[in-house]
C-alpha cells in the first residue's frame, strides 16, 4: 500500500535564498508523523507547497499513490489536504457553522441551505468529541481552544485524508494540550494521515509516532519516536555541538554607560557597563520590548531616569542615536528594516551624515560603506543595491544588525536578535555579540570612530541563549524588573520560575 | 523563472546588472511612452512629430508635470495630497488679485505660490499633528481651499492686467532666443533639482524611508513630522507655481478652474512607477507618465477621435501600467 502522501526532492528559492534543497517526506495514513526543526529550517515552506500555498521549483507530490499538485489552497482542500494553522484562519465574526462550512456552504439555487449546515457541523463537532460548541455561536466569542476545534472540524467536514498541525500548541493552557493530543489520536485512529509541527521536543515525543527532522532545507535525520531520546533529536536539529554556539570569552566590565533608576513603565533599576551583555528575561508580554522601547524613547517616560553615558532624561530615538545608543527591532519584517529600501539604505539610515557634504548623500560612499559591512557580516546578497526584502530572515537581521554597527553605536539595545533566523545566522549574531563587549569591532575602519568596547542589553525569550550570552540576567515578570544577578547564580529553571512568578507565589 | 541559485546547498550569490537595476524602474513607463507615440505617430504621420506639435505637447503637459514633481515626493514618502487641484485655482486667483493690486509681476506670482505654500503648511501640521491620515486631510482643504478660492474671488473670473506673466507657457519668438516658453524650461529645471534632492540628499532618502516603513525610519531616528510638513508644504508651491502657469494661459484668476486636476497628476505619478504604498517613484517616470497622457490627448484629438476615446484609452493606461507593475515586480 503506498502511503497516504509523498513528497519526493522538493526544492525552493526565494529570490536568493534556498528554503528548500531536496527534501523527501512521506506518511502514512493512521500516523503521527513529527516534522522538527529550527526556525527556518524549511518546515513552513515544506507545508506551504503541501497545501498548495507555494508551488515548488522542483520536485514530487503523490497523494495516494497518484500525482498530485494542487494550484491553490482551495484545490489543496478539495483533495483532502488541510492545514491547521499557529494563526487561526477562522473569520471571526461569522458563527462557528458559517466557519465550519466556509467555502463549501450546502445551497440549493445559490441559497444557502441552514440547516443542513447546523447539521453537518453539529455533527463534525460531535465526532470530535465536543458536542458542546453551539454551532450557532460567534466563533469569536470562544476560547482559543474553541476555536482551534472549529478550525479541526472544518478540516473534518471537508473530508480530509491529510492534516497538517503548525504549531497548534501555542495558545493552548496545559490541559487543553492534552485534550489536543488526545483528539489527534482520534483522528488518527479513523486513519487520517497527520503532520505535527512543533519546536517542543515533549510534544513531539508525546504525540508522534514517527518524526522527520529538517536543517537548513535539508533531510537531517528521521526515526521512531519511541526509540529516540529527546537529545538525539535536538542534536539532529542543531547539528553541532551546543558548546560551540555560545562563545563567552573573558571580559571585564568598564565604565556605566546606562543607568535607569526607577524607570517606568518597567519599575527597572540598574547599571551597564562597557564590556557586559545584560540580559532580560521574560515571559511574552512581560514589558520586556516596552522597556527597550522606552529608554529608546520611542514610548514615553512615565517617571524615573534614564542616564546614558553623561547625558540625562528622555530623548527620541533621533538623540539616542547621537547619544550612541542603537536598537535593534523585535519586529523585523515591518519595523526592524524597511523592506522595500536597498540594504545599502538600510544599513546607512540612522547616519547618513558622513556620506556626503552637507545634506547629501552620495550613493557611491553610501554603497562602499554598505559593501563592507556586507563583506564582514558574511550578508548572501547580490549587491548592496538589492532591496532587503529578497533576503533571507538571518540576512535581513543581520543588515538590521550592520545599521548598529555602521553607526558605531557604544550601547546596543537587541530585542530578541535571533528570533526566526537559521542557526547559522545565530551563532554569527552570538559571536559578534562577543566580540563586541570584548573589543572594538576589528572590521572596517572608519575615520574617527570610537574604538572603546560597547555594551549590549539583550532581551530574549530563549533562555539557553541567554544563559549561553549574557554576563548577567534580569527577569521581568508582569512588568516589573528584577535585580540583574550574574549568569552563573541562574539556571533555566530559575528564570523560568522568576518569570513565571512562581517564585513570588511561593 | 527558474534562477539557478543553488550552489551546493549554501546560497549562490546571483550577479545581476546593476545598471539594469538602476534603470528597472522608469524603463518599462518610457517604453510605453515610445509605444504611445509610435501608435499616434503611425495613424497621424510624420506630422505628428513635428517641432511645433512637440511643443504644443510639452506645453499641455507643463502645468501637471510641475503639480506632478511635488506630488511625486508626496507619494514616494506614502502619502498623498488631494488639494492639488484647489491649490491652483487659488493660485489663478491670488496672481489676479494682485496683479490687480498693481503688484508686480513677480511679487505677485511670488504671492501666489507662497499662498500654495501655507495650504500645503497645514496639510502637514494637520497630518502630523492630529495624525489623521493624508487622504481624509487633503479631502478636506481640497473643498476647503477651493471654497476659499471662490471666497476670494467673489465667486467671479477675476480680470487683471496683461504682464509678462502671461508669456510663461507662450513661445514668444523675438529673437530672445529662448526656443521653448520660459514654464518649459522652469519645470525642466525645477525637474532635475528635485530628482537631484530625492537621490542625493538626506531630506531626498528619508523620503523614501518613510514611504517604505515609516516605523524603521522613526527607529533609525528620521524627524518623519519635519519630513512631512516639508513635503506637503513644497508639493503645495509646486502646485501653486503650476496656478501661475495656468494664470498665464487663461489670463484670468478662476477659482473654478483645474476641478479634478490632481487625479491626472496622481495618473501621472502611478503611470510613472510611483507606488500608493509608498517608497517608490521617480521623477523621470512621472515626467514620461504625464507625457503618455498628453500625449494620448493630443493625439486622439488630432485624429479625430471623440473626447470618450481619449478618456477610456488614459483609463486603461492607468490600469495597465499598475497591473503591468504588480506583474513585474512579483517575477
Amino acid at each position: 500500500m503506498p502511503p497516504r502522501f509523498e513528497m519526493r526532492g522538493v526544492r525552493k528559492a526565494f529570490g536568493a535564498t534556498v528554503a528548500l534543497a531536496g527534501v523527501d517526506l512521506q506518511v502514512r495514513d493512521g500516523e503521527v508523523c513529527a516534522l522538527v526543526g529550527q526556525n527556518g529550517a524549511g518546515k513552513s515552506t515544506l507545508m506551504a507547497i503541501l497545501a498548495g500555498v507555494l508551488r515548488p521549483d522542483a520536485g514530487t507530490l503523490l497523494l495516494d499513490g497518484s500525482p498530485y499538485v494542487p494550484r491553490d489552497p482551495l484545490a489543496a482542500r478539495r483533495a483532502g489536504v488541510v492545514m491547521i494553522y499557529q494563526e487561526l484562519s477562522l473569520a471571526a465574526h461569522l458563527s462557528v457553522m458559517e466557519n465550519v462550512m466556509l467555502g463549501v456552504e450546502p445551497a440549493r439555487c445559490g441559497i444557502v441551505q441552514r440547516d443542513r449546515m447546523r447539521e453537518t457541523s453539529a455533527r463534525a463537532l460531535a465526532e470530535l468529541g465536543h458536542p458542546d460548541i453551539p454551532p450557532d455561536a460567534c466563533v469569536g466569542d470562544l476560547q482559543p481552544s474553541a476555536q482551534q476545534l472549529v478550525e479541526i472540524a472544518r478540516a473534518l467536514a471537508a473530508g480530509c485524508r491529510v492534516l497538517v498541525f503548525d504549531e497548534p500548541t501555542s495558545s493552548l493552557t496545559q490541559a487543553d494540550v492534552r485534550t489536543l493530543f488526545a483528539l489527534i489520536g482520534r483522528l488518527k485512529r479513523q486513519g487520517i494521515a497527520i503532520v505535527y509541527i512543533s519546536h517542543f521536543i515533549e510534544e513531539v515525543k508525546a504525540v508522534s509516532d514517527r518524526f522527520v527532522v529538517l536543517r537548513d532545507g535539508r533531510n537531517a535525520g528521521e526515526g521512531i519516536t519511541a526509540d529516540t531520546r529527546a537529545e538525539q533529536i535536538v542534536g539532529m536539529m542543531v547539528g553541532r555541538a551546543l558548546d560551540d554556539l555560545y562563545p563567552h570569552t573573558e571580559r571585564s566590565a568598564g565604565e556605566p554607560i546606562l543607568e535607569l533608576e526607577g524607570l517606568n513603565p518597567g519599575a527597572a533599576t540598574l547599571t551597564l557597563r562597557r564590556g557586559e551583555v545584560l540580559g532580560i528575561a521574560g515571559l511574552l508580554g512581560a514589558g520586556r520590548t516596552r522597556l527597550l522601547r522606552t529608554i529608546f524613547g520611542l514610548e514615553p517616560v512615565r517617571s524615573g531616569r534614564i542616564t546614558i553615558a553623561a547625558y540625562s532624561g528622555p530623548g527620541g530615538p533621533r538623540e539616542r542615536w547621537r547619544q550612541g545608543v542603537g536598537m535593534l527591532s523585535e519586529d523585523r519584517t515591518s519595523e526592524g528594516i524597511a523592506a522595500g529600501l536597498s540594504i545599502a539604505d538600510n544599513i546607512t539610515l540612522s547616519c547618513l551624515g558622513p556620506l556626503g557634504p552637507a545634506f547629501t548623500v552620495l550613493p557611491s560612499r553610501q554603497h562602499a560603506a554598505a559593501a563592507r559591512w556586507i563583506e564582514r557580516l558574511d550578508i548572501r546578497c547580490a549587491d548592496s543595491r538589492q532591496p532587503a526584502r529578497e533576503l533571507s530572515g538571518g540576512n535581513q537581521q543581520k543588515v538590521a544588525v550592520a545599521r548598529l554597527l555602521h553607526h558605531d553605536v557604544d550601547l546596543l539595545m537587541l530585542d530578541e536578535p535571533t528570533r526566526g533566523i537559521d542557526v547559522a545566522s545565530k551563532a554569527e549574531i552570538y559571536k559578534l555579540i562577543d566580540e563586541l563587549v570584548r573589543v572594538a569591532v576589528s572590521g572596517p575602519e572608519r575615520p574617527g570612530a570610537r574604538t572603546r568596547r560597547k555594551a549590549v542589553l539583550l532581551v530574549s525569550s530563549y533562555l539557553p541563549e541567554l544563559l549561553g550570552v549574557c554576563d548577567r540576567i534580569a527577569v521581568m515578570s508582569r512588568g516589573r524588573l528584577g535585580p540583574p544577578r550574574n549568569v552563573s547564580e541562574w539556571n533555566e529553571h530559575s528564570l523560568l520560575m522568576e518569570a513565571s512568578g512562581a517564585r513570588a507565589a511561593m | 523563472m527558474e534562477r539557478a541559485l543553488v550552489v551546493d546547498g549554501s546560497v549562490g550569490r546571483p550577479r545581476r546588472h546593476v545598471s539594469a537595476r538602476w534603470l528597472r524602474d522608469e524603463t518599462g513607463v518610457l517604453i510605453g511612452l515610445a509605444i504611445v507615440a509610435v501608435i499616434f505617430g503611425v495613424l497621424i504621420g510624420p506630422q505628428f512629430f513635428r517641432a511645433a506639435n512637440l511643443e504644443l505637447m510639452a506645453r499641455q503637459t507643463v502645468i501637471v508635470c510641475v503639480a506632478a514633481l511635488g506630488m511625486t515626493m508626496v507619494i514616494i514618502s506614502g502619502g498623498i495630497d488631494l488639494s492639488v487641484g484647489s491649490v491652483v485655482a487659488l493660485s489663478t486667483v491670488v496672481t489676479a488679485l494682485l496683479l490687480r493690486a498693481s503688484v508686480g509681476p513677480a511679487m505677485a506670482a511670488l504671492g501666489a505660490v507662497a499662498a500654495g505654500a501655507a495650504c500645503g503648511a497645514i496639510n502637514g501640521i494637520l497630518i502630523t499633528q492630529l495624525r489623521v491620515v493624508p487622504f481624509i486631510v487633503t479631502l478636506g482643504t481640497m473643498l476647503l481651499v477651493r471654497g476659499a478660492a471662490k471666497g476670494l474671488a467673489d465667486e467671479r473670473r477675476i480680470e487683471a492686467p496683461i504682464t509678462w506673466l502671461n508669456d510663461l507657457v507662450r513661445t514668444v519668438r523675438d529673437g530672445r532666443g529662448l526656443l521653448l516658453p520660459s514654464a518649459i524650461w522652469i519645470a525642466a529645471a525645477l525637474a532635475i533639482a528635485i530628482a537631484l534632492t530625492l537621490r542625493y540628499t538626506r531630506f531626498g532618502r528619508h523620503l523614501f524611508a518613510i514611504g517604505s516603513s515609516e516605523r524603521t525610519a522613526r527607529l533609525c531616528g528620521v524627524r518623519i513630522d519635519w519630513c512631512k510638513f516639508a513635503v506637503y508644504t513644497l508639493s503645495a508651491a509646486l502646485a501653486a507655481l503650476a496656478g501661475v502657469m495656468e494664470f498665464s494661459k487663461l489670463s484670468v484668476g478662476d477659482p473654478t478652474v483645474a476641478v479634478g486636476l490632481e487625479l491626472d497628476v496622481i495618473a501621472a505619478v502611478i503611470i510613472g512607477g510611483g507606488s500608493l504604498l509608498g517608497g517608490r517613484g521617480s521623477v523621470v517616470g512621472t515626467i514620461a507618465g504625464a507625457a503618455i497622457m498628453s500625449v494620448i490627448q493630443i493625439g486622439c484629438s488630432q485624429q479625430g477621435l471623440p473626447n470618450w476615446v481619449q478618456q477610456i484609452v488614459t483609463g486603461t493606461i492607468i490600469v495597465g501600467a499598475v497591473a503591468l507593475d504588480r506583474w513585474r515586480t512579483k517575477a
